[in-house]
């Protein structure tokens, strides 16, 4: 039992980070595009061309994303939370092709439909945690499978946490079988910069490529206050000034190169820049194409770092564990900044010790975005609980949380987050068909999640060993669910 | 001051009341005099100078107890200053009672007994023989007034954690506990040669060994970390070899082998939602609880993030959802703890003669809709407040009035 709480605070201290990532594009049909096309893909095909021999030019690690086929279903007889503003009691939902093309009080079923009676059911979008370390810190948390913080430098926005993915963590099954279907997985916090993030489907694969969300950009994880000061205590930063003198140095950089490449590719005079892998996140950042998530705890350092954004002209897509963000709701909404918060964790470091309950309804109220974000193995296996938690205890507060709220902060607000909300996030028409089936209202302790749809894909069936995932680790040595040794 | 507030008369009346070691009742009282429990039931009289909690339409239930905290020894996980669990430098810690590290001030006891949370463990961590953990009601200004049992038992370690202080092996674990049990028993018998220096030097220190008499002599339980099978099966082979009074923590493989736990009459303290495999526990899975309970072991549920004790309600709750029977958790977090740390006879049940430690809810404990209402812990109505609470009123308007 105390390795498990230490292995918590070990997470909450350096594994924790702030990534994201963000296409608000139309999903493309299978075969699906490569994740983020890097800033030389928006080259002109002539470009490209003439430069044949060159890396920059050649796709930079697509996703292989394949919708797995599967029959139209129809689900009927549940209450559906569309996370869009809408609440169906004894309502229906068909999916056809990986698209939802139906919800409401009566949908036909197509006679090749499957059907499922969800009577005294709930059906939710699948849920999206933009805050996990699934894949680069592994289960059984080795030293060998630590591969979160590449902690030799404090910025590193070279590294790309889908480098670091680990296809078969057992992690993973359990997380899809509290009804998450996309994730983000960020690099730790050791660093002011500590790379980019991959956005994830969270299904079975065996390659990383395999779960790259088709189309999304990627995120860049930032992280301020104690963790990447206290890491570079010797060599720097040792303080918080110092951590935003890195940041600054770092953009300042960053702006250079990318006028470099921008005049190279506008008029091609001479050889192109020399390219550098850290300096090309940063530069993708400045143009808009990857998103700044970043690890901040205290409420005057996410001020601090909103100027930074305005002096380097970026926008920070959300703030991550955010303890003291209801300190500052209302600046954080005008600025239309997320914050991904835990329901209640506080207290294990000094920034973490303004925690309070209502943080997400605090920011609710003030017009902001929160989200709910678990940062750890355990707690993303029942986001929907965080977010009933939190819900709670802003009604009780008295600050009125309504239910569609509450699930917006699961699903539709961690895709704003990652700039997914076109495709993924809400039970509409032409979104991606990531659909959880619960069996009851998924705020109350004792729900689970019945089915997960990924795609349209049955990903998990807790009524159904064939549909219960396991990955190879597993196999031989982790007793299956239900049986013995 | 104190004895006002303890001398005063209080009756929760109208609750469907749960006091755990019978059935519930309906609209029934709880009277509270003195600190203690005076009379439950649907028809007690009720003294004019009672103050009055209409419980009507609400639950009723013993204060909860977390046996997994190092509440009071903790305030920020991250600064030394404020740790007081873990004794440095002694491999075997057992004279370590950690009551005089405890923090009645600490910030998290609010925070925890506003949700219902009356009573803890404050237990030591690390090293084989991590020490004497206690059990603290979450009240009081002084140590002295929190301490409900001191010590409760001492804690030992089995599991993957000791292997740097066993030499890197199981095996050496367990080859060093023994040796130092044996000790133990040597000292205790050569108790004069020992002090004429007459005997070969002991693996431990005379105050240590002196500490672990009584669990040698099955007076005070054995606290034994495991979660491994065959660490667990070591535990229980411990408990035989020494004939030792034995509560076996963590547990998570316990699942696999419930009957022999049940058979060994060895209670067990379960995290819930430990499910994540580690080369500890390859085996663990959120139905250990309720597999462990159906073969008949006396379970105690815990929360062991001491800033979130509050969680234990939600540990409960999860337990239900993977198996346990909505009466058995109520049971794991109230009588079942109380009879495991041996203080049944005050703690755990809303009994006449018990410890008024009393919690009032909007109702059912294990679910997030459900809020405390009223927490009266040894007879005492404490304040809903915590840092908390101050923090949320100062910016529940923006922007905050300094």
């Amino acid at each position: 039992m105390r390795q498990v709480m230490l292995g918590v605070l070990c997470i909450a201290v350096l594994g924790c980070a702030s990534g994201g990532a963000r296409p608000a594009r139309r999903p493309a049909p299978a075969p699906a595009p490569a994740a983020a096309p890097p800033a030389p893909s928006q080259a002109p095909a002539q470009t490209r061309a003439s430069a044949e021999s060159s890396s920059v030019d050649r796709a930079q690690y697509p996703s292989t994303y394949q919708r797995h086929p599967n029959p139209p279903v129809l689900i009927r007889n549940a209450t559906i939370l569309t996370a869009a503003g809408q609440e169906i009691p004894n309502g229906s939902i068909l999916f056809r092709d990986g698209r939802i093309v139906a919800v409401g009080a009566t949908v036909q079923a197509p006679p090749d439909a499957v059907v499922v009676d969800a009577t005294g059911k709930f059906v939710t979008p699948g849920l999206i945690d933009d805050h996990s370390h699934l894949g680069v810190y592994a289960a059984p948390g080795t030293e060998a499978e630590s591969d979160g913080n590449e902690a030799t430098n404090p910025v590193t926005a070279e590294v790309w946490a889908e480098h670091s993915f680990w296809p078969q963590d057992p992690q993973i099954p359990l997380a899809i079988a509290g009804g998450i279907t996309t994730i983000q997985a960020l690099p730790g916090s050791a660093n002011l910069i500590g790379g980019r993030s991959a956005i994830l489907k969270l299904i079975p694969a065996r390659t990383v490529q395999e779960m790259k969300f088709p189309g999304a950009h990627y995120g860049l994880k930032m992280a301020c206050g104690e963790n990447p000061k206290g890491v570079y205590r010797s060599r720097g930063p040792s303080t918080r000034m110092g951590n935003m003198a890195g940041y600054r140095s770092a953009f300042i950089q960053a702006e250079q190169y990318r006028q470099r490449w921008d005049k190279w590719r506008k008029d091609h005079q001479g050889d192109p820049p020399a390219r550098d892998l850290r300096l090309e996140s940063l530069a993708e950042v400045l143009r808009g194409n990857i998103f700044v998530q970043m690890h901040c705890y205290r409420a005057d350092e996410m001020a601090q770092m909103m100027d930074l954004a305005h002096e380097f002209g970026f926008h920070i897509r959300s703030f991550h564990h955010a303890v003291e963000s209801y300190k500052i709701a209302d600046l954080l909404a005008r600025e239309n900044v997320s914050v991904s918060v835990w329901a209640d964790w506080w207290g294990f470091k000094e920034e973490a010790m303004d925690g309070v309950q209502q943080n997400a309804a605090l920011n609710q109220q003030a017009g902001g975005r929160p989200l709910i974000h678990s940062d750890s193995p355990s707690g993303i296996q029942r986001l929907n609980q965080e977010a009933g938690k939190a819900m709670n205890a802003g009604i009780r507060a008295g600050i009125p949380i309504t239910r569609d709220q509450a699930i917006r902060w699961v699903t539709a607000n961690p895709a704003w987050a990652l700039g997914l909300d076109s495709i993924v996030g809400t039970l509409e028409p032409g979104k991606m068909a990531d659909v959880v089936v619960w069996s009851g209202d998924p705020f109350s302790v004792y729900s689970k999640a019945l089915q997960v749809y990924n795609d349209g894909w049955l990903v998990y069936d807790r009524n159904d060993p064939k549909h219960q995932p396991r990955t190879d680790f597993e196999l031989g040595q982790v007793p299956a669910p239900g049986t013995d040794r | 001051m104190i004895a006002f507030l303890l001398a005063q008369t209080i009756a929760i009346t109208g609750g469907t009341v749960y006091p755990v070691s019978g059935p519930k009742l309906e609209h029934a009282t709880v009277l509270i005099q003195n600190g203690r429990v005076v009379a439950v039931g649907p028809n007690v009289t009720i003294p004019a100078d009672a103050t009055r909690i209409d419980a009507t339409g609400k639950w009723v239930t013993p204060g909860f107890i977390d046996g997994g905290t190092q509440m009071g020894l903790v305030e920020i996980g991250r600064v030394g200053g404020t740790r007081e669990m873990y004794l440095q430098g002694d491999t075997i810690a057992a004279s370590f009672n950690v009551a005089e590290g405890i923090n009645p001030a600490s910030t998290l006891i609010p925070v925890t007994r506003m949700e219902g949370i009356t009573t803890v463990l404050a237990a030591p961590q690390g090293h084989l023989i991590s020490g004497q953990a206690v059990l603290i009601d979450l009240d009081g200004a002084t140590i002295e007034q929190m301490l409900v049992k001191s010590p409760i038992g001492v804690v030992a370690n089995f599991d993957e954690n000791a292997k740097d202080e066993g030499g890197g092996s199981r095996a050496g674990v367990a080859e060093r506990l023994r040796r130092v049990f044996n000790d133990a028993l040597e000292y205790s018998r050569r108790r004069a040669d020992y002090n004429r220096g007459a005997m070969q030097p002991l693996s431990a220190s005379a105050a240590d060994l002196e500490a672990l008499l009584p669990v040698l002599r099955g007076q005070l339980p054995l606290i034994a970390v495991a979660n491994r099978r065959s660490d667990i099966e070591t535990v229980l082979r411990f408990g035989r070899e020494f004939r030792l009074k034995v509560i076996l923590a963590g547990a998570q493989e316990g699942w696999e082998i419930a009957e022999a736990i049940a058979r060994a009459g060895v209670p067990v303290l379960v995290e819930p939602l430990d499910n994540i495999p580690s080369y500890d526990a390859l085996g663990v899975r959120y139905e250990n609880a309720a597999v462990l309970a159906r073969a008949g072991v006396k379970v105690a549920l815990l929360e062991t993030d001491t800033h979130n004790a509050r969680n234990l309600r939600q540990q409960a709750g999860n337990a239900v959802s993977y198996g346990m029977t909505w009466e058995q958790a109520l049971r794991a977090v109230t009588l079942a703890p109380a009879e495991v740390f041996g203080v049944a006879d005050r703690y755990g049940a809303l009994d006449v003669g018990k410890v008024a430690n009393v919690v009032v809810w909007s109702g059912d404990p294990f679910e997030f809709s459900t809020g405390v209402e009223h927490v009266i812990i040894r007879g005492r109505e404490v304040p809903l407040r915590s840092r908390q609470t101050e923090l949320l009123e100062r910016y529940r308007q923006l922007p905050p009035k300094y």
